[in-house]
């Protein structure tokens, strides 16, 4: 089987449990809003200048729901022996990465398609930019946090409070792509800043750091 | 061995002192921000030691990951600890130079947050060492060393657009513009000095480490060879 | 100036504590390394 395809099957397998269980989709989604609402608490949410914080509570809540996401993504695979099986078999181990990547990138745009016009309406956004461009940044920012993340998820398995583990060494390297994020739909939202330097920083991030996981997924594989 | 590290020991405690000498007392004064502006002399060369040990720690954990070499391995943690410490000192006489200047203790522009942000990310990687089961600690560890360091470009370039779009207090430059010669004189020599500093205390901890690699490899045959010496004849 | 002679006392006190801790973690295995050769 092609890397292609063995890519395609376990992503539609992922896909299918997780239809199934709807564990980590109602998880994230359920602790995006708790961000929301506790945010809202430390300032006026229809105040003029929320439109400037906006962005950075979105991206905020969208991180801690996707680490929420991230923290199960091998879970399964650890439960019934997978990776073993997986190192021993010929199959490309790229293909189990991008298969992981994918689906936890679909679980977060699921997030985000159901939590924006949420956002919209708790604190009254309308973008100044063209709409279409905040999908550009939510596509290209979703993968800088999922891409990273699912290679970390799978370097802190064996690590005491895995859980902890993973947003301890994913945030510190994910801060320029956050601070990309949220400036580029603080940009969209406000009709100021240089979207568009940030938008190449998000896309040249999403290359770098694509490829590196790309080539050392398997040492990690293998490590483990 | 230890004859040579008492000379270098000794030789680079002489440069520290004539290097402090030079930082605190021969070079001039500087007009706008007075006699403070000599942490300068501290705070730079200790930005550039720890950068250049973060280079060193890249490199060695892409030896690690081609070769598997234990001292590959070894150097790798000793430069990455080595640095932080230095990344601890420049982020600490930082606010104590922008109290007195710009009266505020902190400000997030764009070196000072790049630095805190690169303490951030190496800090990371300590823990991640010491908080792994894996048996193979190192494997994990210098994969992540790549990508702290592939993160640094971009953590400059973010920083760097994002606080100029937000005022911020300038840096005097250092005495760099309108150099006066004795002041670049002063840096040169403690950045040499901090340079032959760090790879004293770098040299240290790679001893350090090795010896307990030595002693964990020794100990594991030991049990290879004798399983259970608690059993009673 | 105050300030000055604190970040250049800091600066010592945090390569000096650094270097007190690596003497404690030498100790340490060379205490350990006895009780091994003991058994």
């Amino acid at each position: 089987m092609s890397m292609g395809a063995i890519t395609r099957v376990s992503l539609a397998k992922d896909l299918r449990l997780e239809w199934r269980s709807k564990d980590a989709i109602n998880s994230m989604v359920f602790f995006a809003l708790l961000v929301v609402v506790i945010f809202s608490f430390s300032f006026d949410p229809t105040a003029e200048e929320s439109r400037h914080i906006a962005g950075g509570i979105v991206w905020v809540a969208f991180l801690f729901a996707a680490v929420v996401a991230l923290n199960q993504t091998w879970a399964r695979e650890l439960r019934n022996q997978v990776l073993d099986a997986y190192r021993v078999s010929p199959a490309p181990a790229n293909s189990l990465f991008l298969s992981k990547a994918l689906g936890n990138f679909i679980f977060v745009a699921v997030l985000e398609a159901v939590m924006t016009p949420l956002f919209m309406v708790f604190y009254n956004l309308r973008s100044i930019g063209p709409a279409y461009e905040l999908a550009v940044v939510a596509v290209l920012a979703t993968w800088a946090l999922v891409v990273n993340g699912t290679f970390f998820a799978a370097m802190s398995i064996r690590t005491r409070s895995r859980e902890v583990m993973l947003p301890l060494i994913l945030f510190p390297i994910s801060i320029p792509a956050l601070l990309a994020m949220v400036s580029a739909t603080t940009a969209i939202l406000t009709g100021e800043g240089a979207f568009r330097f940030w938008m190449v920083l998000l896309a040249v991030y999403d290359v770098v750091f694509t490829t590196v996981c790309l080539l050392l997924f398997e040492t990690v594989l293998h490590a483990e | 061995m230890r004859r040579t590290f008492v000379i270098l020991a000794l030789l680079t405690f002489g440069l520290l002192t004539y290097a402090l000498y030079e930082g605190l007392v021969a070079a001039p004064t500087e007009q706008t921000m007075g006699e403070v502006q000599r942490i300068f002399y501290y705070h730079v060369p200790s930005a550039i030691t720890a950068f250049t040990l973060f280079l060193i720690n890249f490199a060695v954990s892409i030896v690690y990951l081609a070769r598997r070499s234990p001292r590959a391995d070894a150097l790798a943690v000793s430069t990455a600890e080595v640095g932080v410490v230095f990344c601890t000192v420049v982020l600490v006489t930082g606010p104590l130079w922008a109290r007195p200047v710009w009266g505020i203790w902190w400000t997030w522009d764009a070196r000072l947050t790049s630095t805190l942000l690169l303490w951030l990310i190496y800090v990371s990687y300590l823990i991640l060492r010491r908080y792994s089961t894996s048996g193979q600690t190192p494997v994990i560890a210098a994969v992540l060393a790549v990508f702290g360091f592939l993160d640094v470009p971009f953590v400059y370039l973010a920083n760097r657009l994002f606080r100029t779009q937000h005022p911020q207090p300038v840096y005097f430059g250092g005495p760099g513009s309108g150099a006066d010669p004795r002041m670049t004189y002063a840096l040169l020599m403690n950045m040499a000095a901090f340079f032959a500093f760090a790879a004293l205390v770098v040299w240290l901890r790679f001893r350090l480490e090795r010896a307990r690699q030595d002693f964990e490899e020794t100990q594991a045959l030991e049990s290879l060879i004798q399983p259970d010496v608690r059993s009673p004849r | 100036m105050k300030f000055l002679y604190a970040a250049y006392a800091a600066t010592w006190v945090i390569h000096i504590t650094y270097l007190t801790v690596l003497s404690r973690r030498f100790r340490r295995l060379r205490d350990e390394m006895q009780e091994f050769r003991k058994k």
